[in-house]
């Protein structure tokens, strides 16, 4: 199959790689990048767990191309780690113990991340819509609310 | 039995640099060309193999086609690389076309948002598409661009059936213009999905209504009915009656037994035809209680 080299910004480093036409996002940062902290949970937009920054916005790395990111930047749940970025959530996540299998929380994280940096004080209610798109089987969801709106008050 | 995580098909990806190019593209591949926009629908059914396109025809970096403008004498226009999130993060669309955005925030997950366009919810022409009926309450219109040039379609022209359009061979919507709304309109958006959040709805009802010296009530009401029929429908005699009679709780509790009997659901995996007949009798009066209350307010 054709490929296409793309140059892409990834956790603040420059990547060159070559990507075939139906390689997507996902596929990229967990199988030519070996970053594994984003999961690959329902390939349909449903779940979240695939969760990036894409120029700095949310989106589900299972429904976009690689060939498309040409040029973008991409911050996965390991840069924002390092970066210190997300800090306060985490320890609000494990203060909170909203975490069970833990499948599903580099996706949370990324969204309540990216929502609390447009929303810096926000509703309970506002919270679970903006955590609409990710799915969590273990939690039942309390705890992770609580951890937003705690890490929120930081 | 589908694979639960199967890859993308094999395909090639093509960005070509002009609009002129690409619908040119799309005409001489028909039926082998798909035109890509957020792929939020696009690459369900891509895995679930029900499209087999060999090109994927990549359209968001087109001229024109990320505008979103609003103009207090032409109205809005929305193009077809426009993401519902900066819809629903427009200020103007909020003051102008509340409902639009009411239905914008119903589809999917903030990031899904951040790829889902209003122009690919219409051309998805799904009976259940939650932008559709307020876009056809609105008086939308298609502006499509293709070999022989431009054309504009009312929406409710435009979608011809389930999944189906009038777009011709190379054609694409470049966006959707909307009329300035009528003054002192208000409406509303309801909808039921199997959650509160983000699941498709099983029913949806849009109303608009605004004050109309020329009917025999002082008021017109559009009335939109969605997941209930081949294609979101206008209850054309429900309005007509919210037109002609004077409105209080009768006219109202007619107008939604009408709905009731206008719209032709079917028994699907997320809900039967005779729930979905029921919720279009509550939600529609529901609804046009909150937008006469609206109205007075």
């Amino acid at each position: 199959m054709k490929t296409y080299p793309i140059t892409i910004m990834i956790n603040g480093r420059k990547e060159q790689l070559d990507v075939s036409s139906n390689l997507t996002l996902l596929h990229m940062i967990r199988e030519k990048l070996a970053l594994t902290g984003t999961k690959n949970g329902c390939e349909a937009g449903e779940c979240g767990a695939c969760t990036v920054l894409l120029n700095g916005e949310p989106v589900n790395s299972c429904m976009v191309l690689a060939v498309e990111c040409d040029g973008a930047e991409i911050m996965t749940i390991e840069g924002l780690t390092e970066s210190g970025e997300i800090k306060e959530l985490q320890e609000s996540f494990i203060k909170l113990n909203a975490i069970q299998c833990g499948f599903c929380t580099p996706g949370m994280l990324i969204t309540a991340y990216a929502f609390l940096k447009r929303n810096p004080n926000p509703t309970e209610a506002e919270i679970k819509t903006a955590l609409v798109g990710n799915l969590c089987r273990c939690t039942g969801y309390e705890r992770i609310v609580q951890a937003v709106q705690d890490a929120a008050h930081e | 039995m589908i694979n639960p995580l199967p890859r993308l098909p094999e395909f090639e990806y093509i960005r070509l640099d002009s609009v002129e190019s690409s619908v040119q593209f799309l005409k001489e591949h028909q039926g082998d060309a798909a035109p890509f926009m957020g792929g939020t629908d696009l690459f369900v059914a891509l895995r679930d193999r029900r499209t087999h396109p060999r090109y994927l025809v990549d359209l968001k970096h087109l001229d024109g086609f990320d505008e979103l403008s609003y103009d207090a004498k032409q109205g809005l226009a929305v193009g077809a690389a426009v993401t519902l999130n900066q819809l629903i993060s427009s200020g103007e669309i909020q003051e102008h076309y509340p409902i639009l955005r009411m239905a914008a925030e119903q589809v999917g997950g903030l990031q899904l948002r951040n790829r889902a366009t209003l122009v690919g919810n219409v051309c998805n022409a799904s009976p259940c598409g939650d932008t559709i009926g307020p876009s056809m309450v609105y008086d939308g219109r298609a502006n499509i661009i293709g070999p022989d040039g431009m054309r504009s379609v009312e929406l409710d022209e435009f979608i011809i059936g389930p999944g189906k359009t009038a777009l011709q061979a190379g054609e694409v919507v470049q966006s959707i213009s909307f009329p300035l709304p009528p003054r002192q309109n208000r409406g509303t958006y309801l909808c039921i999905g199997r959650n509160k959040l983000s699941d498709l709805a099983m029913v949806a009802v849009t109303i608009l209504a605004y004050p109309d010296d020329g009917s025999l009530s002082g008021f017109c009401f559009r009335i939109a009915l969605s997941a209930v029929a081949p294609t979101v429908i206008i209850d054309e005699e429900a309005q007509a009656l919210l037109s002609e009679h004077a409105i209080d709780s009768s006219t109202i509790e007619k107008a939604a037994q009408i709905a009731m009997k206008t719209c032709k659901p079917i028994d699907d995996i997320r809900a039967s035809e005779a729930y979905r007949r029921e919720m279009v009798y509550a939600l529609t009066l529901r609804a046009l209680h909150d937008v006469w209350k609206m109205l007075h307010s």
